[in-house]
């Protein structure tokens, strides 16, 4: 056990001060009864019922959830396959070039990214909207996605997947039965991740969206740019509520899996990793 | 070839055995190293036989060639006649205990063992039945619904070979499967072992580092050094007549004297024990160069002064003794400076010699294993 000292209780405070504050307040203020928004008017739910009848902001949170859970789960089996690419196929040829083309979305500027997809788009002569948003989000979340499953792959033993050959089970049933049972916390995670970066996505999004797909982000920064209005407050808050209650479902269905008996947890490692791109 | 001291219970007479398995001439090279090199073995059917090497020699890149889990750049692998060589392993009727057991972490015991009979196919109550079986057979029915990970070192293993047992696979082959065990829990699980290969009549293929394991478990030993196979025979074979110096200094302790053949082809002259004679004349040249092996269980020795003539008797001092409750071990110092064991039993009688005495040690001709390379 490490001693909790003095020291580090002081970090430990200081970086969650650092951290939640802001959104401390943020979900203060959307309680907030005034509509001036440096000025506190008492409690009050108003904003949220207010938010209710705000049909262009239920409309872009529609839109950012639909894209999200679609663009969540494109990458993540489109990073999923190039990880067991990169991890079980060995040397193969091009296999350097592979690896970073895949990697080189990390350290992209997003509006590289997003120029180069809208001149895609606009060459292609493809009309903007709901599906190109989805088609950049996924090309921006599958690299992460394959960073997290890559990592879970290299330490996973192969000899289990041999032993299931062994005993008789063909290669596509022994990737079903053993490695995804296995390798689904990391799988898990990655989709959680995806799904967190194409909601709050604003770049990538404003250069790809089309007319009728406005994103909750793309929406929101409008608004702002024209003061802060207290609904946002409550949207925002909304959205936290949302993110958190999906990462504690995915650390929770972690945890799960390694009650049943499987040793592979959640890493924090596989997360800090991606702090670097 | 024939068989010396085959178990009980074992294979049928040795040399009328069918061969299961036919290794031939089977070459495994990882970049420029050969892992094994040019290899041929016949495996008969209803035999337990071990492989016997050096970590590294290429014990489990031959099972893995077998299992079909690395491709040969060479020779051929053959089982019942049939050439494996484009059966992928998942459809070979072979199975494999992995050394780490590689269970399945996310399934019970239950599940683990039922794996490999689900994939196969059949009816639900047939696969309950032959795993509810398989587990009374290894003791574990109280187990099944446990995780590997709640298991000891001891219950893990039986369940990995229980996993490959109850496919009733034409060939077990098992890595290693004692290594990770406490001694104790070893000689056990080696009998149990023993017995179940005699209970089902399987052929094991079984692989191990141990030549005391070897001994005991198997009907016959292949001896591999660095890829290749030194000799292969019955164990009380490969341990009175071994085939070479490697195979004589790694089956069990030996004392090595170089020296060269007599003129009469019945004595080896120049060794640092002096003359040594033999029991049977040598089938070489007189004058060429070639070794004395003498087990230091084979070894006497006593403060007794030889007699006039007497042959086969080498003065020294001891050096060291080290006491082993049953037998007592003693390095013996010859004039030229090396070192001889000899094993004693400790079971009363003569004093037993002490330090810096001098001592005589004789062995009788027969004792004298003649090896040219
Ligand atoms: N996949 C591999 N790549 C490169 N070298 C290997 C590989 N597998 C085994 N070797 C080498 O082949 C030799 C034999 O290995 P192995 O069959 O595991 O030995 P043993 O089981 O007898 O200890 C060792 O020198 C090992 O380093
Ligand atoms: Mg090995």
């Amino acid at each position: 056990m490490r001693r909790v000292t003095a020291f580090n209780l002081f970090a430990i405070v200081l970086g969650i001060v650092f951290l939640y504050l802001p959104i401390v307040i943020l979900v203060i203020y959307s309680f907030n009864a005034s509509r001036l928004v440096a000025v506190w008017g008492g409690w009050s739910t108003r904003w949220y019922g207010e938010l209710a009848g705000d049909a262009a902001i239920l409309d872009a949170a529609s839109i950012s959830l639909r894209v999200a859970l679609v663009a969540a789960s494109l990458a993540t089996l489109l990073g999923t396959l190039a990880a067991v690419a990169l991890v079980r196929f060995g040397r193969f040829r091009g296999r350097l070039l592979f690896a970073s083309m895949i990697y080189a979305p990390l350290v992209m500027p997003e509006v590289i990214t997003g120029l180069s997809l809208l001149l895609l788009f606009v060459a292609l002569a493809i009309e903007r909207g709901f599906w190109t948003v989805v088609i950049a989000h996924t090309t921006m979340a599958a690299c992460f996605v394959t960073v997290i499953v890559q990592s879970r792959l290299v330490d996973f033993d192969m000899s289990l997947e041999e032993a299931a050959m062994d005993l008789g089970a063909p290669p596509l049933r022994t990737f079903l039965t053993v490695t995804l049972p296995l390798i689904l916390p990391a799988l898990a995670a990655a989709w959680m991740l995806a799904f967190a970066l194409s909601l709050d996505d604003l770049v990538i999004a404003s250069f790809t969206t089309g007319p009728g797909a406005t994103t909750l982000p793309i929406r929101i920064y409008s608004e702002v740019r024209l003061g802060v209005k207290p609904e946002i407050n409550a949207v925002c808050s909304i959205f936290i509520a949302v993110v958190c209650i999906a990462v504690l479902a995915a650390s929770l269905a972690a945890k799960l899996t390694a009650a049943r008996g499987a040793p592979t947890r959640l890493r924090t490692g596989d997360l800090s990793r991606l702090d670097a791109g | 070839m024939h068989s010396v001291g085959a178990k009980p219970g074992s294979a049928p007479a040795a040399g009328t055995a069918r061969a299961l398995l036919c290794i031939e001439s089977l070459t495994k090279r990882f970049g420029d190293f050969a892992a094994v090199d040019r290899l041929s073995l016949d495996i008969r059917d209803g035999e337990f036989f071990a492989l016997l090497g050096p970590s590294g020699c290429g014990k489990t890149t031959l099972l893995r060639l077998v299992a079909g889990f690395e491709r040969p750049h060479a020779g051929r692998i053959l089982l019942d006649g049939v050439d494996l060589a484009a059966v992928p392993p998942h459809r070979r009727p072979v199975n494999m205990m992995f050394q780490n057991y590689a269970l399945f972490p996310h399934l019970s015991v239950e599940a683990n063992v039922a794996f490999g009979l689900k994939q196969e196919g059949l009816p639900r109550d047939e696969i309950a039945g032959r795993v509810a079986d398989m587990l009374a057979l290894v003791k574990l029915q109280h187990f099944a619904a446990r995780k590997p990970h709640q298991l000891s070192g001891g219950e893990r293993s039986r369940v990995a070979l229980a996993r490959c047992l109850v496919k009733r696979p034409r060939l077990l082959l098992l890595d290693e499967p004692l290594a990770a065990l406490d001694k104790k829990l070893r000689d056990a699980t080696r009998f149990e072992l023993m017995a179940l290969q005699r209970q089902l009549g399987l052929t094991f293929v079984i692989v191990t580092h141990d030549q005391g394991e070897a001994m005991i478990v198997a009907d016959r030993i292949g001896v591999m050094e660095s890829g290749r196979l030194l000799q292969v025979g019955a164990p009380a074979e490969i341990y009175e007549r071994p085939n070479s110096r490697w195979v004589a200094d790694f089956v069990g302790e030996v004392n090595l004297f170089a020296g060269r053949l007599g003129d009469d082809r019945l004595s080896v002259e120049g060794t640092a024990a002096g003359r040594l004679r033999l029991a049977a004349p040598v089938a070489a040249e007189p004058r060429t160069t070639l070794w004395v092996a003498v087990r230091p269980e084979r070894l006497r020795l006593s403060g007794d002064q030889p007699a006039a003539g007497e042959e086969n008797c080498v003065a020294g001092t001891v050096a060291e003794i080290g006491y082993l409750g049953d037998v007592s071990v003693y390095r013996v110092r010859l004039a030229d400076g090396s070192l001889v064991k000899a094993a004693a039993a400790n079971s009363g009688g003569a004093p037993a010699p002490r330090p810096d005495e001098p001592v005589y040690l004789r062995f009788a001709p027969d004792a004298a294993i003649v090896l040219t390379r």
